[in-house]
């Protein structure tokens, strides 16, 4: 990624980023989760041009057109207008590409961050630990989730139901 | 209709395939939204349609693009009459009860899979770069299918009857899935697509592992169907279309 932009105006478009979060889980940004996959700042003399590329987390998440908006949203309140998203599919999107700030807010939502690397997911996982007591003793209630990125857990201990971020 | 100078109709045609077979397959299981025997796998059938439609739109974005002649992937999916779509009749199959879907959908999974594996090492950025995406996530689809698969065949004396009985419906519609057109084979002379006789051999060799699991063995197959691929259908995708384009026919362009 090249920029021409000087360092304070990218940190800028970066702040403004961070306060765009996933529609469907509130509390971790679209860069923590690993969905802005390159910015590009170009600054002549005030004149800001910015360039985000985002990456679908599922093909048919539907919070894609969302996370645009809230994009050119976002980056208005900084007064930076001149804005233009894409949408990139390849490398695809990966749960390891999910930041230690957004495993550790997912966890903090209730939700368990992935427990092991995409490629290292073999059939279900066991062992994941209950993301409200921190009990071991959990067992898969279904695959898939509320959400696409998830699957249905439940604690044994505190017996409580919990979503489960699927390593991907 | 004006096409570009330079469409590649090979390639637009698989493209169309591709997003065919995965819009009708996820049509048909979202007719369980709702509807299912659990919640959880109410939750499960929508989130895979979900999956099937998005790589839907992304295929025949890809297909539009390739044609060049001002349609959207929307013209595509509500514009086109029965004899336009090139989907596989496996697809198409009604859901019939759970342990049906079930039975096809791991027909499909296992084929897409592979599919989706060769594709994705082929030489189209593009296409290789769906594929890959895709991929990731239909082999989720295919762990929860076969899974089923080897549940209900392997169950209770009702539910094995059931899957004998879906083995009875859905087998018809295999041979159709290792056809090779003209079209295929000047893409796998392309290095587009992979060989279809390694797939079949492989596809076969992992669905015979997993029927012996569950208890069950594949029929002889005496009335294979064919045809989907250039457009022959059977009488249920007319009634299909019927309910999905409804809207659209009824209401051009309409958005909400």
């Amino acid at each position: 990624m090249v920029s021409t932009a000087g360092e304070n105006t990218r940190l800028r478009v970066l702040e403004a980023l961070d306060s765009v979060y996933d529609p469907e889980i509130q509390t971790v940004s679209i860069r923590d989760l690993g969905i802005v996959r390159a910015v590009d700042v170009c600054d002549e003399g005030g004149n800001i041009q910015v360039q985000v590329m985002i990456t679908p987390t599922y093909s048919g998440c539907p919070a894609m057109r969302v996370i645009e908006q809230d994009i050119h949203e976002a980056l208005g309140r900084a007064g930076i207008d001149q804005v233009a998203v894409e949408q990139v599919l390849y490398p695809p999107w990966t749960t390891d590409w999910i930041t230690d700030r957004g495993r550790r807010h997912l966890l903090a939502s209730g939700i368990a961050p992935p427990a092991c690397r995409a490629c290292e997911a073999g059939p279900m996982e066991s062992g994941i630990s209950c993301p409200r007591c921190g009990s071991d003793q959990t067992r898969v209630l279904s695959g898939f989730g509320a959400t696409a990125c998830k699957a249905l857990w439940r604690c044994d201990s505190c017996l409580e139901p919990f979503d489960y971020f699927k390593p991907h | 209709m004006t096409k570009k100078i330079d469409t590649d109709s090979s390639r637009f045609e698989l493209l169309t395939r591709l997003g065919d077979n995965v819009l009708i397959m996820g049509h048909r299981l979202s007719e369980w939204s709702g509807d299912a025997p659990t919640l959880e796998e109410d939750m499960a059938l929508s989130n895979i349609a979900l999956d099937l439609i998005g790589q839907a739109r992304l295929w025949l974005t890809a297909a539009v693009m390739e044609e060049g002649a001002g349609r959207t992937e929307d013209d595509l999916a509500y514009q086109r009459d029965v004899r336009d779509w090139h989907n596989l009749h496996l697809v198409e199959l009604p859901n019939g009860d759970f342990g049906r879907t079930m039975l096809r959908q791991y027909f499909f999974d296992a084929y897409h899979l592979l599919l989706l594996e060769g594709l994705s090492k082929g030489c189209d950025r593009e296409i290789s770069g769906i594929a890959a995406k895709s991929l990731k996530e239909v082999r989720y689809h295919l762990r929860h299918s076969s899974g089923w698969v080897v549940r209900l065949g392997d169950g209770t004396q009702e539910s094995h009857n059931r899957m004998v009985n879906a083995l009875e419906i859905c087998t018809p519609c295999v041979p159709e899935l290792f056809e090779v057109d003209e079209v295929y084979r000047s893409l796998e002379a392309r290095d587009l697509v992979p060989a279809m006789n390694d797939l079949q051999a492989q596809w076969e060799r992992q669905v015979h592992a997993v029927l012996s699991e569950a208890t069950l063995s594949m029929p002889e197959i005496t009335n294979p169907m064919s045809g989907g691929r250039v457009g022959l259908h059977s009488e249920h995708l007319g009634y299909l279309l019927a309910e999905m384009q409804f809207l659209q026919r009824a209401y051009p362009g309409a958005t909400w």
